[in-house]
């Protein structure tokens, strides 16, 4: 029973981290309708900035996550203007092919700059020991401060007149248009707040596991069937979605080969989208 | 000045660079390396190991053979760590570059798929970093490896664990890549023979980043023991996180990833953590050719500011055997080569190198030995050291956590 429990516990405890990561793709398709193929190298430049500012300028690893959400909200506008403004309203395919164009970049430019080669941080919090089993505090830490960024999500759309915009434009944007809402500007911001959103989950991601320019695409995927099982556009479903996908992760492999999980993730992704094309979670859109 | 002046002139300047023109004949070697993707930190360094031996060739003048001498050229791209991009590009490298020789991409996988082209072009391939012995044995003719194969990866970690413990309860943790699962069943099969137990068989995919839930099995398992990994990433992931959940194993050794100087950045995780290792610096070989493994370990130090590690020597001794071959033959004709290193018996700074020559295993390593090497503590530093088998033994191998 212990080793279930524990491969429960440790399920949830990264799920709310993917839940994280899943938010920032799921807000920036509620918004914009647009499927973003950089969600993952977004990722990856958040795993590097824990790198620099932690490793090499000896900031505290969790005060970077402010500076992370910071930086990757205004990298974000940035991109938004460059890359993903001409495409809003134009065919689905067009934003696939414009986010992945700067996925190519960002990937390149990572690789020319840092290698391929693993990159750690080493983060060291005190964890839990129980019954030989231990639930790293780097884990417990990362699921804490998702939570908490998902809160400070959640007040931002529900209760300032700038979510209350964001929204309106995610419902109709015309409509959101003649009421006097700039929408240009608050389709910016949303593409900024899905940005620094991914970039966090990023930097909480490398204060537990080692990470290579690569390994964005890894989590990206994980977003993408989170965002499935958690509703599209929906970012609280995300964060629900990511825990069910941890604990099925953890349900699972004390009765499989660990190598099986893909498949098993990937048949739930297929599975969603035939039976709850809407997702599981799927109560509103932002 | 006159014309006809001028003409005796160029006459007089072509006439002084006619032996040098003719002196100035090149060897293409072709070869892809990872410059991108996830095998590039092995990659760079054998790279770096095939840099080292041509600049030194031809800073010596070239290779002689048949009263010429030939400059190495390198012709490579980036095979971005894909299968596709090795046969696109080995094709690439025979038909449009016209290498003469090829040298193998990193790792078993790449070089299965190089070898199908190579073969069938008839291009002799000295393979390094390329352990799978399944690649051997399907009749090719012209590949030559360089390794030590898979299956004798973690004998010697086995037997040092059998001596240290014979009742160790092994976990066999692997990725799933040709190279580790080739690894992990041989050395699977060695514990069955050797009547020891082993508690747990698990493999997990190549891109894995939490190795939580294996770790959990691991603990559940009581296992005290593993033996696995595949490659860097992954290895240096999984060793990071043994140490962050407390595994409680006294012995790990993993394939490939502790090998490389970087895996001292992961800190405290690395202490005690084994590796089966093709070469370390430490090794007291007396070459038949070239330079000791010393004499290596500072050239290549000064030039790359980073100390070498068995896939940067693989990669030189791959550069001195195909030399050495060519000598021997006397030509760069393919079948005098081929016939050259299919008699060869030779010690260099990478140790011992025959290839088997029964056609069913033709051009498979059969010749050199490998080592255990581990990260230990030595004043504080990091270091690496050699601790099987005894006669190389550069220091007593130590238990994990206090054990």
């Amino acid at each position: 029973m212990i080793p279930i429990l524990a491969s429960i516990v440790d399920g949830v405890l990264i799920g709310t981290v993917y839940g994280l990561a899943a938010m920032g793709l799921t807000l920036i398709w509620g918004v914009m309708n647009v499927i973003n193929l950089a969600h993952g190298a977004f990722i990856v430049l958040g795993m590097f900035a824990l790198y620099f500012l932690a490793a090499a300028l000896g900031l505290p690893a969790y005060g970077t996550v402010p500076i992370v959400l910071a930086a990757g909200f205004a990298f974000g506008i940035v991109v938004y203007w460059i890359a993903v403004h001409r495409i809003i309203g134009r065919p689905e395919l067009m934003s696939l092919l414009s986010t992945f164009a700067v996925n190519m970049v960002l990937v390149g430019l990572g690789t020319a700059l840092w290698t391929t080669s693993p990159y750690n941080v080493p983060v060291t919090v005190p964890g839990v020991t129980l019954r030989g089993y231990t639930f790293t505090g780097t884990h417990l830490m990362a699921a804490l401060l998702a939570v908490a960024i998902a809160g400070l999500l959640y007040l931002l759309l529900y209760h300032t007149r700038i979510g209350k915009a964001v929204r309106a434009v995610a419902g109709n944007r015309e409509a959101a248009e003649l009421s006097g809402i700039p929408t240009t500007q608050v389709l910016a911001m949303a593409f900024g707040l899905g940005i620094a959103l991914a970039g966090a989950s990023g930097t909480l991601i490398a204060t537990m596991f080692p990470f290579t320019v690569l390994s964005g695409e890894a989590y990206q995927l994980k977003s993408f069937v989170v965002t499935v099982l958690g509703g599209l556009g929906n970012p609280a479903g995300a964060l629900l979605g990511g825990i069910a996908l941890g604990l099925i992760e953890g349900l699972a492999t004390p009765f499989m080969p660990v190598s099986w999980t893909p498949i098993i993730e990937f048949g739930l992704f297929v599975l969603c989208l035939i039976a709850f094309p809407r997702g599981i979670f799927a109560l509103t859109r932002v | 000045m006159r014309p006809k002046a001028l003409w005796i002139v160029l006459a007089a300047a072509l006439a002084s660079a006619a032996p040098a023109l003719a002196a100035a004949d090149t060897l293409t070697i072709g070869f892809t390396d990872s410059q991108t993707g996830k095998l590039n930190n092995d990659s760079t360094a054998q790279m770096r190991g095939f840099e080292l031996w041509r600049d030194e060739v031809n800073a010596a003048g070239g290779i002689a053979a048949g009263g010429k001498h030939y400059m190495v050229n390198f012709a490579s791209y980036d095979d971005e760590s894909q299968g596709t991009r090795v046969q696109q590009l080995y094709t690439r490298l025979i038909t449009q570059d016209k290498a003469q020789f090829l040298f193998s991409p990193y790792s078993s996988g790449l070089t299965a798929s190089a070898a199908i082209v190579s073969e069938q072009y008839g291009k002799v391939m000295i393979t390094t970093g390329a352990a799978e012995e399944k690649t051997y044995k399907l009749g090719n003719k012209n590949l030559f490896q360089i390794y030590s194969p898979a299956g004798q990866y973690l004998a010697g970690a086995l037997k040092a664990l059998k001596e240290k413990n014979p009742n160790a309860k092994i976990a066999f943790v692997y990725e799933d890549s040709p190279f580790a699962k080739a690894v992990a069943h041989a050395v699977r099969d060695l514990a069955k023979k050797e009547g020891m137990s082993f508690v747990l068989d698990e493999s997990y995919s190549s891109d894995t980043t939490d190795f939580g839930p294996i770790i959990n099995k691991i603990v559940a398992a009581k296992a005290d023991a593993l033996l696995g990994g595949g490659h860097y990433a992954d290895g240096a992931t999984l060793a990071r996180q043994l140490h962050d959940q407390k595994a409680n194993l006294k012995w790990v050794t993993l394939l490939v990833a502790p090998d490389s100087p970087n895996f001292a950045k992961l800190g405290d995780a690395a202490v005690g953590i084994s590796v089966p290792s093709q070469w370390e610096p430490q090794v007291t070989f007396k070459p038949d050719f070239g330079p000791t493994a010393q004499q290596f370990t500072k050239q290549f130090t000064d030039k790359f500011k980073i100390a070498p590690g068995y896939h940067a020597a693989g990669g030189y001794a791959a550069g001195l055997i195909l030399q050495h071959a060519i000598e021997q033959a006397g030509s760069i004709d393919p079948a005098k080569v081929a016939a050259a290193l299919n008699k060869m018996d030779v010690t260099t700074m990478f140790g011992r190198t025959k290839f088997a020559t029964d056609p069913k295993e033709h051009g498979l390593q059969i010749g050199h030995d490998m080592v255990l090497a581990q990260w230990q503590r030595k004043g504080g530093a990091l270091v690496k050291e050699v601790v099987w088998p005894d006669a190389a033994k550069t220091a007593n191998v130590i238990l994990l956590n206090g054990n």
